[in-house]
């Protein structure tokens, strides 16, 4: 008796997946298999570590193919086990996605070899390798992902990931500062799972390209606005916007340098990006409505961060509320919503993702040099080291906005963006908090750099493993602020990808939506 | 039965939310393993509670019957249950080791990381 042959081509894709379409699945591949391949040789350190730089090294490679493609021939999807979408979890790439995991690549691999130094060897033997693979998974798979279910598991997988390299010493600090982190994070998480519950009640998908294309015919039958500041608290509380922002200034300097490094390049900006793609793509109108409250969300952000910023002594948290300052920046370009304001926000993310990795591995360096990482007690590190004091002040330059350097340009997109509305509020707030930022940074190197130290400081060499990355880092650093163009018009696509997913839309359902 | 389950899980938000107030690490423990559970319920009863109509989609019709529980959403709480139960070990397990290092398991006595009598930074030298 013969079976009966059942149609597949209406459930499947039957056509042979291009070669190049790989390319979008590749790079979260890579990462998992590296990180299971560290895990079985957890028993000799120094292997692992110089396999996983070659791994973090491979995942840069793929990312840039991923956006040279995606920038040449449009979003690229694939989807998993070839059941056609919406029923087949679809990975779907598009220039704001490519970009965002190649920043986070970089970081990934700056990190990785400032560790090479930095990670104890009780912190190799903890696993401080492979759970950095599976980081970078997690932060991958989120900006690569299509699928809004798929997203919150990417998180979760970022999320105990983190939580691992957060409490790698197990000191009192760090435990201290991980039980803040871990369940503030973890009620973020569940309130998106909240949210993606709700969201499949009202739509019946969790494509987000289905999503996309539905939600404009939903409005007024479908609670979306629920939805929407939902998914804003959730991401907001993600991305350590201001009046949930507690968790970062006590959890992000407790750990080593290289896990604060990359938790401030990355983290925070994997929740911009969730809020790019879900309140700017997905629930438009809701934005729309939204705006007022997320400039006002925003522009607190800015102030709280540049404030927390004066009044720190140590090193590693004074950056933490840097951080913060920046991710207010990027919702006030999610509020402003014109192409101009989310271009901004989208370069700013890039520029924070290199730029505070970059601080963080800095501040090490200056707390190795000094011997603190108290404002308080350094000094004398300008008259220690010429260069090392021009890499800082440029990087301080960056953070504060100041032309030559890449914080200058996002900024003004997001000033202009915002006399362009009117609001004229906005791009005040977004000044002040630039000029109180040059203020802290200038007393930090009148005191660290200036001050002669209260004792002889040793001339010191620099070791490689933090040399090169920071030096990598900080030619980027310049290199986005002298030759802009070719970012901002990644970041100009990206924009207008989130602006008329139509384009994404095309390339999840080729022949037009089902139904 | 919908209309019951929705009341069940509104008490589950709001035992969890009262426990997650509290400043002992325990009871916020104790909420956000009610969180976890509120929400899988709350997407379990989104997707229909019914057994009168057997969600198999008939021949030549590519969706299920209308009034057939939606068999989507209980796939998704099996994956959250799975991760959200990994998180509830991994942080019994933190709470355990704060509780051991930091000799307490009061969140408002906990000032390793955030130190009460921080310096302010220097005003000149």
């Amino acid at each position: 008796m013969a079976a009966p042959v059942a149609d597949l081509s209406a459930a499947m894709v039957t056509t042979p997946i291009p070669p190049v379409h790989w390319l979008a699945i590749l790079p979260v591949a890579l990462c998992i298999s590296f990180g299971a391949l560290l895990l079985m040789l957890r028993s000799s350190p120094r292997l692992q570590a110089w396999i996983a730089i070659t791994g973090l090294a491979l995942l840069v490679l793929l990312d840039a193919a991923l956006l040279r493609q995606v920038a040449q021939n449009g979003p690229l999807t694939m989807v998993m086990g070839r059941w056609l979408p919406p029923f087949g979890i679809a990975f779907t790439v598009d220039v704001l996605g490519a970009l965002m995991a190649l920043a986070a690549a970089l970081a990934a691999l700056a990190a990785g070899v400032y560790a090479l130094s930095d990670a104890t060897e009780s912190g190799r033997r903890y696993g401080f390798f492979p759970l950095l693979m599976l980081l970078i998974s997690g932060v991958t798979g989120a900006f690569l992902t299509g699928d809004i279910f798929n997203l919150y598991v990417w998180f979760e997988v970022l999320l105990i990931s983190s939580f691992g390299l957060l409490i790698l010493g197990s000191e009192r600090a760090q435990i201290d500062g991980a039980l803040k982190y871990a369940v503030l994070n973890l009620i973020a998480t569940t309130l998106f799972l909240i949210a993606v519950g709700i969201l499949y009640a009202s739509f019946g998908t969790l494509n987000m390209a289905d999503i996309a294309e539905r939600a404009a015919g939903l409005s007024g039958t479908a609670p979306l606005m629920t939805l929407a500041c939902l998914f804003l608290l959730a991401f907001a509380m993600k991305a350590a916007a201001f009046p949930v922002n507690f968790w970062l200034p006590a959890s992000y300097h407790t750990p080593r340098i290289a896990v604060s490094a990359l938790f401030a390049g990355l983290l925070t900006k994997v929740g911009v990006y969730a809020l790019l793609r879900v309140l700017v793509m997905l629930l438009p109108t809701e934005r729309d409505e939204l705006s007022l409250l997320i400039a006002i969300v925003g522009a607190l952000t800015i102030l709280v961060g540049a404030l927390g910023t004066l009044a720190e002594t140590d090193l590693r948290r004074l950056l933490g509320y840097v951080v913060i300052s920046g991710i207010g920046n990027m919702l006030v370009g999610i509020a402003l919503g014109t192409a101009d304001g989310l271009g901004g926000a989208v370069f700013y993310a890039m520029h924070s993702v290199v730029l505070m990795t970059a601080l963080y591995l800095l501040a090490g360096e200056a707390g190795r040099r000094g011997g603190s990482f108290s404002i308080a007690a350094l000094g004398g590190l300008y008259r220690q080291s010429g260069w090392f004091a021009a890499i800082s002040l440029m990087l301080f330059f960056a953070a504060c906005g100041l032309p030559p350097f890449s914080g200058f340009w996002p900024k003004v997109l997001l000033v202009k963006a915002s006399l362009d509305l009117g609001a004229w509020w906005l791009a005040g707030v977004i000044l002040l908090g630039g000029f109180l930022l040059t203020i802290a940074f200038g007393r930090l190197f009148l005191f660290a750099y200036w001050r002669p130290s209260p004792l002889p400081l040793p001339p010191v060499r620099t070791d490689w493993t933090v040399g090169l990355p920071l030096a990598a880092l900080t030619i980027l650093v310049i290199g986005f602020g002298v030759l802009p163009e070719q970012l901002l018009q990644f970041a100009r696509s990206a924009a207008d990808g989130l602006a008329d997913p139509s384009a994404y839309i095309f390339s999840v359902f080729p022949e037009g939506a089902m139904r | 039965m919908e209309a019951l389950f929705a009341i069940l899980v509104g008490l589950f938000f709001s035992a969890a939310v009262y426990l997650m107030l509290s400043r002992f690490s325990i009871r916020i423990m104790l909420g956000i393993a009610i969180l976890g559970n509120a929400v899988n319920l709350l997407i379990f009863t989104a997707g229909r509670l019914t057994r009168e109509v057997p969600p198999i989609i008939p021949a030549g019709v590519d969706m299920l019957p209308s009034g057939a529980a939606n068999p989507l959403p209980q796939a998704l709480i099996l994956t959250a249950i799975v991760i959200s139960f990994s998180f509830l070990a991994f942080l019994l397990v933190l709470t355990y080791r704060a509780y051991q290092e930091l000799g307490t398991d009061d969140t408002t006595r906990m000032h390793d990381a955030e130190p009460e009598d921080r310096p302010l930074p220097p005003l000149g030298y």
